[in-house]
């Protein structure tokens, strides 16, 4: 009982962890120096686009997106980065525009908290449930060995018995 | 003795009511994932809102700051049409939805809505100004009317009565002045 209270103290710190921390991240991301748009390479307007999807177009990366639609996304995050925005925020903007739909990982909110919570949930059951099975393969009932080794020393026995008495039999 | 007795009489009945209640509470937590995944499901099976029934509320705010809310707007036509700047087939309607919407804006009874649909500022307003549209438009902020609606694309428009019934649902672009009118006048003359 004390390991269960144990596992579910280090789960509940994990969570707490990650609530406090997950603000405190997005906190501590400053914002660049304005720069002239001409001067953001695609490579830098791509890397904030890989982590946005196309809210049109299901499941297409907006770096990767062909249409007018996704150009003009990805011109707006050059403006965006021209700005001296950072990906976080523009990341939020995106989201508030068009709907967490766009982000890649969803956001730490509503119904969205069940796709971070439930995975430790059930990988800690999990390894509770093997710690318990492991538990349970190394005390094994020792009754059931004791019958299971007499009847297989038994079996060895009369094996034993009948070779050395066709043994004898053939040197006599 | 007696204290052996009790101890042993106790020790099975714990035993037993720590795994019930971990059982209880997987089954629970495992009924309302079920639960949450089939209203998800069912929400995503959710053809387009019906006509004759309420339309959805929502509130808009246009690019010029204005703030328009359905539920009220009672009394007046609203006209709710979903567009954006990199649709094409939204371009043949554009002039059309203006020059109607000049026919209907001295009478007051109709109120025609532009909801721009995940789109960006600049290119909206450029489209804006490119057709000379003056009623108002605004952006879906977080795409939340057009999920309200359950919109499958643009153009959309969806009309609503004067009690905020939705009465006609174009799921393409108006083709002519004329069938734009055709789907208002009867509503302003059985009001």
């Amino acid at each position: 009982m004390t390991k269960t209270r144990s596992l579910w103290l280090l789960f509940s710190l994990f969570l707490a962890a990650f609530i406090i921390l997950q603000p405190l991240q997005a906190g501590l991301a400053q914002d660049n120096p304005q720069r002239p748009i001409e001067e953001i390479s695609d490579n830098e307007v791509n890397a904030v686009a890989k982590q946005l999807y196309c809210p049109v177009c299901e499941n297409i990366p907006l770096d990767v997106c062909p249409t007018q639609a996704c150009a003009e996304w990805r011109e707006l995050i050059r403006l965006k980065i021209s700005e001296g925005w950072n990906a976080d925020r523009i990341k939020e903007y995106f989201a508030e525009q068009y709907g967490d739909r766009v982000l890649a990982a969803p956001p730490a909110r509503g119904l969205n908290w069940l796709v971070y919570v439930i995975p430790p949930v059930i990988v800690l059951g999990g390894i509770f449930i093997l710690y318990r099975a492991f538990r349970t393969w190394k005390q094994p009932a020792p009754q059931a060995t004791t019958s299971e080794n007499t009847a297989s020393e038994t079996h060895e026995d009369e094996y034993a018995l009948r070779i050395e008495e066709e043994l004898k039999r053939r040197q006599v | 003795m007696t204290n052996e007795s009790t101890h042993t009489t106790l020790q099975p009945t714990e035993n037993k009511s720590r795994p019930r209640w971990g059982r209880l509470l997987a089954w629970v937590g495992l009924a309302l994932l079920l639960g949450i995944v089939g209203l998800a499901l069912l929400r995503n099976q959710e053809g387009p809102v019906q006509v004759g029934k309420p339309a959805p509320d929502f509130t808009l705010t246009s690019f010029d700051g204005e703030t328009f809310t359905l539920s009220e707007l009672r009394g007046k036509v609203v006209v709710a049409n979903f567009w954006a700047s990199w649709c094409k087939p939204c371009e043949q309607e554009a002039a059309d939805l203006e020059t109607a919407w000049r026919a209907y804006q001295p009478g007051g009874e109709v109120l025609f809505l532009g909801i721009d649909w995940t789109d960006t500022e600049p290119k909206a307003k450029a489209y804006l100004e490119k057709f000379d549209i003056t009623y108002p438009n605004g952006p879906d902020l977080g795409t939340r009317i057009s999920q309200s609606y359950r919109t499958t694309g643009v153009p959309e428009t969806y009309i609503i009565d004067q009690q905020g019934i939705l009465r006609y649902v174009k799921l393409s672009p108006f083709l002519s002045l004329q069938e734009i009118q055709n789907a208002i006048d009867p509503l302003l003359t059985n009001p």
